[in-house]
């Protein structure tokens, strides 16, 4: 038997071994919802056809999401006055540091991608309204622009989607120090996962027909991604070494199994994905169900995945 | 010649005084509960067969730091001689690097910043020893250059059994302690 004694009785290191709250999971949740929402409305873009006014002004969701998101993470920030001292630097091994400038990029391609998708009168609308901050004229101006670029933009939207929703996960595979994030499947994990929140948070709103058809097979396709994804990073962490099988018996048989199969697995994965084949099969109507367990899993995911690392 | 600073713990010669913990928060005025430094008390076995292991620890300054390359801002830093060092007006207090750190040697301090061991750089680089190093009673702490071969951690290190702290983490760590 070994008995470690620590005789250092500081909450101030101890307890924060768990250094990350709340803020961190609610930031991931939302920043790969939102680069689900950038992927799926530029591939809504591609489509041949008119589009819905709901994702025509959905495009515009991506920077609110990222907004929100980039609050929870300054509440984090322990100093918060040194904020901007994420722009006054770009350090490549550190995925915190590509992360602050993706969420830098998300903005103009997102607004200019929105922007250009609208009618000329909706275009107006927005610029009257950006005019009260003395915005209508950038407004006008990143709306022309989007629409030269409207071909390009919509890759250029698609890509800095698949990077923020890439860089969630790599945030958290790259600390080595906390055995369950070690693995590189965790990018690919938080991209499918967010493709799949950012459906089920489009599919809350009032999509045609057509669209809503859409989008859910891009949601049962990041589901079945997801579910593949899974199961390849458990199958990683229980064949590797004494620390990996450690942080996995956190999600089989340990504390973190319930929640984790039961919320995740079964109530955020399975029965979303049964729930969206039998609507399609059967023709059911769509109900808010579906797209609500979807973004409640993807939220678990995040929660248990940040809380678990760092148990 | 570049420097590479590096410690030796003799962990025969060390009783837990904590000696090293307390001249450290009085040298470096830390804050209530922040310490740079600590003790561990390993026992291993059952009674009466027993036998204990103590350890001054604190940051190794590693000579491949997980915090340094976590930090987005530039802010943790290798300083002289491989120091391990926060830039306390670079520092956003966003923990990545107490998240990277396979040691625990970080903490937030009230001000918001991170703080952790510097091996008393200040001190050093006026040609004094870090101040745990200079209190400690039973002289277990030993301090210096191992680019140096003549320097007392180069030599202790050659001629005594040594291990680092979870060197499967990789970050080739450079506290040594002597066993």
């Amino acid at each position: 038997m070994n008995e470690i004694d620590v005789a250092r009785h500081s909450l101030m290191i101890d307890s924060l071994l768990h250094i990350w709250g709340w803020e961190i999971p609610v930031y991931l949740f939302l920043g790969g919802m939102a680069a689900g929402v950038m992927i799926l409305t530029s591939l809504l873009m591609m489509r041949e056809g008119d589009r819905s006014p709901a994702v025509r002004w959905l495009a515009f969701a991506a920077p609110v999401l990222v907004t929100v998101g980039m609050g929870a993470l300054f509440l984090d920030l322990s100093f918060k006055l040194h904020a901007w001292r994420f722009y006054l630097a770009f350090r490549w091994t550190s995925p915190m540091s590509w992360g602050a400038w993706i969420l830098v990029v998300v903005y103009p391609v997102s607004l200019a991608l929105a922007l250009a998708g609208l009618g000329d009168e909706q275009v107006e609308r927005v610029a009257a309204f950006m005019g009260r901050f003395g915005l209508g004229a950038p407004t006008r101006a990143l709306s022309a622009f989007g629409r030269q670029r409207f071909e390009e933009l919509r890759w250029v939207n698609l890509g800095v989607g698949a990077a923020l929703g890439l860089y969630t996960g790599i945030l958290l595979s790259t600390l080595g120090a906390r055995a369950l994030w070690n693995s590189a499947l965790f990018g690919p994990l938080f991209l499918a996962s967010g493709l799949s929140t950012g459906a089920a948070f489009l599919m809350l709103f009032r999509l045609s027909e057509d669209e809503r058809h859409f989008v859910t097979r891009w949601d049962k396709l990041a589901i079945g991604l997801e579910v593949a994804v899974l199961l390849l990073f458990l199958a990683g962490l229980v064949t590797s070494g004494a620390a990996s099988k450690d942080a996995a018996s956190l999600l089989l048989g340990g504390p973190w199994t319930a929640s984790f199969w039961s919320l995740v697995v079964i109530a955020g994965l399975a029965v979303p994905l049964l729930l969206e084949t039998l609507e399609s099969r059967l023709h059911l109507r769509a109900t808010v169900v579906t797209p609500l367990l979807v973004l409640a899993g993807g939220f678990a995911l995040r929660w248990i995945m940040v809380a678990a690392g760092q148990a | 010649m570049k420097k590479r600073y590096a410690m030796a713990v003799d962990t025969v010669r060390c009783v837990g005084c904590s000696a090293c913990v307390i001249s450290c928060k009085t040298e470096n005025a830390l804050p209530d509960g922040g310490f740079r430094d600590w003790i561990v008390q390993e026992v291993r076995g059952a009674f009466p067969d027993l036998s204990m292991e103590i350890r001054s620890e604190r940051c190794n300054h590693c000579s491949e730091p997980s915090c340094v390359d976590a930090c987005p801002t530039g802010a943790s830093h290798v300083a002289e001689g491989g120091v391990v060092a926060v830039a306390r007006n670079k520092c956003t207090g966003c923990k990545a690097c107490i998240a990277a750190c396979p040691y625990g040697a970080r903490y937030v301090h009230p001000a918001g910043f991170v703080d952790k061991c510097t091996f008393c750089l200040h001190r050093v680089q006026k040609g004094k020893q870090p101040a745990c190093v200079e209190t400690c009673p039973t002289r277990s702490l030993t301090f210096g250059d191992l680019e140096d071969p003549d320097s007392p951690v180069a030599r202790l290190l050659r001629s005594r059994r040594s291990r680092v702290l979870q060197p499967e983490a990789g970050n080739k760590p450079n506290v040594f302690f002597l066993s």
